[in-house]
């Protein structure tokens, strides 16, 4: 169904909704947006099912503040410089004893005292609230603070802030919390549960901690898509905002699963890169024949999305615009994709849809890449879509120097994508020493690649067969 | 003040991040040291932990300043 025929449906009841003046809740522009009629004129731009021809006056969105925590720094411009200079955040696990775990290595964030990049925690959050919190909440705060005040928005008024929402999910919440919360209950008894165990477990406690600390009373949403959370998140937000629910939206994806219950689940599962113990730096190898899982990763990412009009009328620093973003189910396998690659390829042919581009188009797709076997099925699916444009883009895998930041990842690595707009810069796949096939595509092998960029697409992918994609692209006016 | 008075008012400092001088006699937990209804459950499950002694909730009410933890744990242990 396309959401855009249930809008005159809103528009009606926001007029009839009694207690709130017009300029209250910034009527006129939302029933502006409004004027829109759904089209069904399926595969009017590619062959695909559900996807519906852009043709209405949307609201447009844009970038206008970025945030982050990741493995090579806290802070984006500490991450990025590192990223480009092809630096890891890999090594032996620190955050617990991982004697008993099979892979005792991860890319954990580095904690100081907030100098040189460092991620110190009492800069983020008092120590009496981060008591309360598993770290995941700790982390999407930071990225939270940091993208607000990059945003510089921090609303005076009540309208604004009734017009500003928060959607920041996470791929598993607090895992951390769970296992050490039921390790109590065995060894202390039900009794000596803490009464912040739930809302500090929670998976939408950052948008609830985010509103509450900015006093962002619009949607207040969380995604949980596994590894795909961060994309939906700010593909949902961007959409929120297009619809005239909200004027500005805070989202993102933080993660915190290097934990003894974290790796083992996904050692479990076979997912995660085994043999590389004398190495952690070279264990994430995107695409490389060597390759053997993917590195488990944490930290958070977050963006204000805005609406144009909106970013404009306060002369705020616009990034970049979301362009599109598509959505796509596998039904194949609850771990796997299908061979063929083809809910990748649908969620990226959705994204292109929706932002009326062409493949030929796209000049940097930040791959899901996770250093798994499906890195090569993704390239498969992304060169069925690119066609001869192929040889002419370039993709690269960020997770080869951050790691896995399950639900982080696709937020962070959409700010990459933006970053890489801004700076006209490709950051590199490190550790591709030796490909597992020949690509089609440049995949930026060990070093960055200075090249226009005005339309990127970033992909994620998750467990149960959920991908998003995201085109980001140079704000035209 | 007492062995024991010493040991609530470093739970209360730690639990509710405040100062020490502003955890007095008649220092509420609610309408003086911040507290809401959360931290004070919290705050007498510590009490018990630290003292081991069980509280029942309708005890627990009755606990709102640092003064009435101090009394009551007195009596109980």
């Amino acid at each position: 169904m396309d959401l855009r025929g249930k809008a005159p449906l809103a528009g009606a009841f926001l007029l009839g909704a009694g207690g709130f003046s017009a300029g209250a809740i910034r009527q006129e522009p939302a029933i502006v947006a409004y004027r829109v009629r759904p089209v069904y004129h399926v595969g009017a731009i590619l062959p695909l099912a559900g996807v519906h021809e852009k043709e209405a006056p949307m609201r447009r969105v844009v970038v206008t503040g970025l945030g982050m925590v990741t493995p090579l720094a806290c802070g984006v411009e500490e991450t990025w410089s590192r990223l480009l200079a092809g630096q890891s955040g890999a090594g032996p696990i620190t955050r617990f004893d991982a004697s008993n775990v099979v892979t005792q290595y991860a890319c954990e964030i580095p904690f100081g005292d907030g100098s040189d990049g460092t991620f110190n925690p009492d800069d983020w959050m008092d120590a009496k609230d981060r008591r309360k919190v598993d770290d995941f909440i700790l982390y999407g705060m930071a990225a939270a603070v940091q993208a607000v005040k990059d945003a510089g928005w921090q609303p005076e008024d009540e309208e604004s802030r009734l017009r500003t929402g928060v959607m920041i999910g996470s791929g598993i919440g607090g895992l951390t919390s769970i296992a050490e919360t039921a390790v109590l209950i065995k060894e202390k008894g039900p009794k000596r549960v803490s009464p912040f165990f739930i809302p500090g477990a929670l998976i939408n406690l950052i948008s609830g901690q985010v509103s509450i600390r900015f006093g962002f009373k619009g949607p207040n949403h969380a995604v949980v898509t596994a590894c795909s959370t961060g994309a939906h998140a700010i593909g949902d937000a961007a959409r929120l905002i297009m619809l005239g629910d909200a004027d500005v939206m805070v989202a993102g994806g933080a993660e915190s699963p290097i934990s003894e219950i974290g790796i083992a689940g996904f050692n479990a599962c076979k997912a995660l890169s085994t043999k590389r113990a004398d190495d952690p730096t070279k264990a994430s190898r995107p695409y490389d024949a060597d390759r053997d899982g993917f590195v488990m990763g944490e930290g958070a990412g977050v963006v204000v999305l805005e609406e144009y009009e909106h970013a404009k009328a306060r002369g705020a620093k616009i990034y970049a615009e979301v362009l599109g973003y598509g959505l796509s189910g596998d039904a194949y396998h609850i771990t796997a994709p299908s061979e063929d690659g083809d809910g990748g390829f649908r969620s990226m042919s959705a994204a292109l849809a929706r932002a009326g581009i062409t493949p030929a188009q796209v000049d940097y797709i930040n791959a899901h890449g996770t250093s798994t076997m499906a890195d090569t099925i993704e390239l498969g699916a992304v060169e069925r879509l690119m066609g001869d444009a192929a040889t002419k883009a370039t993709m690269s895998s960020t997770k080869s120097s951050i790691g896995h930041l399950l639900g982080a990842a696709g937020a962070v690595e959409a700010i990459f994508c933006v970053l890489a707009i801004r700076d006209q810069i490709a950051p590199p796949t490190i550790n591709l020493d030796n490909p597992a096939v020949q690509p089609k595509l440049d995949l930026a092998p060990n070093a960055a690649v200075k090249r226009k960029i005005d339309v990127a697409l970033s992909n994620s992918f998750g467990f149960g067969g959920t991908n998003a994609s995201l085109v980001l692209g140079k704000v035209r006016d | 003040m007492s062995d024991i008075a010493d040991r609530v008012k470093k739970i209360v400092v730690e639990h509710l991040g405040v100062e020490e001088d502003k955890v007095t006699e008649s220092a509420s937990f609610i309408d003086d040291l911040g507290a809401d209804s959360l931290d004070t459950v919290e705050l007498v499950m510590a009490f018990e932990e630290e003292f081991g002694i069980e509280i029942p909730d309708d005890a627990a009410e009755t606990i709102q300043t640092f003064g009435d933890a101090v009394k009551f744990i007195s009596g109980a242990v």
